[in-house]
């Protein structure tokens, strides 16, 4: 069964990145924006199992996507996507959903 | 009381890409550990042997404090800020990535072997402007003494980074007995041994292990042979 999971960034390139990464894994579904109205357009439209937040997303940004998304899927976990899809995306991936 | 955990040598990840001969002392890209996940906000400590003219090609990094030290031969480093440089054995080189950098990391000799350690640190502080610096280390005064080689401020020995961190990097004699404060409360340190066997808080360590030590304000230290180098981290524990 595929994971499903949500990147949120602002970098374009980035963004790239995670989502050749993401989708490398037959085992994951990445999808990924650089909008925060694009983003909780999918969260309403499928169930995510995770949501990472990627770079660029100032405090009240994360604040309301938070806000939002979990108001339409309470048990989503969200987490911080450090390092621009680098050596650290597997092991958080994975230690989010242990 | 102070709290230990133990890193042996020989129990850090591994991968072997032919080119790339890597170990990692927390999970990093294929390797996952759910109890090597970070020493505070200390989350990679890799040991790369690259192969001569091979290396990283350009790839993206954020909101991490990267920093790199040449161990053995030397660095071509080039990103998306326009910096261009060589970084070798005797220099450190550290990179803000901030809101978001791009990159490439390539040994910079055709016929020789890199070693490199690097090192990222979660910042203090998030969407930074991407900053690079590089710098000379001094390496005469790394003898019998831990000589600080990054801080937080731009004011103080060496690089600084985005982070209440401290790294010190010494070269002992046998026999050499030192302690080390820790610069700050709620801070821990991790000691990385590059060459050597050396005894910190009645521990003995050999060449590349590692040793994480908290909740104390120092560490005792003890040079068991003439080649000891070690590095010290001195990192908040808590994550920001």
């Amino acid at each position: 069964m595929q994971t499903t999971i949500l990147y949120i960034g602002r970098d374009t390139e980035i963004t790239t990145v995670m989502n050749r990464l993401l989708n490398a894994r037959p085992e994951w579904k990445g999808i990924c924006v650089c909008n925060d109205e694009e983003a909780i357009a999918i969260c309403q439209q499928q169930k995510i199992d995770l949501v990472l937040l990627g770079n660029g997303i100032n405090h009240e940004e994360e604040v309301q996507l938070k806000g939002k998304i979990l108001a339409l899927m309470p048990n989503v976990k969200i987490i911080q996507h450090y390092g621009g899809g680098s050596g650290l995306l597997y092991g958080e991936i994975m230690m989010a959903l242990d | 009381m102070s709290q230990f955990i133990l890193h042996k040598e020989n129990t850090r990840g591994h991968a072997d890409h032919g080119w790339l001969n890597a170990h990692h002392s927390f999970s990093f890209a294929n390797y996952y550990n759910p109890e090597r996940m970070h020493f505070g906000v200390l989350r990679v400590l890799n040991d790369d042997l690259i192969d001569g003219g091979m290396g990283f090609g350009t790839h993206p990094h954020d909101n991490m404090e990267i920093i790199t030290i040449p161990l053995a031969g030397a660095i071509a480093h080039k990103d998306s800020m326009g910096n261009s440089a060589v970084i070798k054995s005797g220099e450190i080189q550290v990179m803000s990535a901030g809101t978001g950098v791009s990159h490439s990391e390539f040994n910079a000799l055709a016929d020789k072997q890199l070693n490199l350690l690097q090192i990222w640190l979660f910042p203090n502080k998030k969407n930074v402007t991407p900053r690079y610096d590089q710098q000379s280390l001094d390496v005469e005064a790394m003898h019998n003494n831990f000589q600080q080689i990054l801080s937080p401020s731009a004011d103080d020995a060496g690089v600084w980074i985005q982070q209440d961190a401290w790294f010190s990097l010494g070269k002992f004699d046998e026999g050499f007995e030192t302690e080390y404060k820790i610069k700050k409360a709620g801070n821990g340190v991790y000691a990385f041994v590059i060459s050597g066997e050396v005894t910190i808080n009645g521990q003995t360590l050999s060449k590349r292990d590692g040793l994480g030590i908290w909740d104390t304000d120092s560490i005792s230290f003890k040079a068991n042979t003439a080649d000891a180098e070690v590095l010290l981290m001195d990192v908040p524990m808590e994550l920001n």
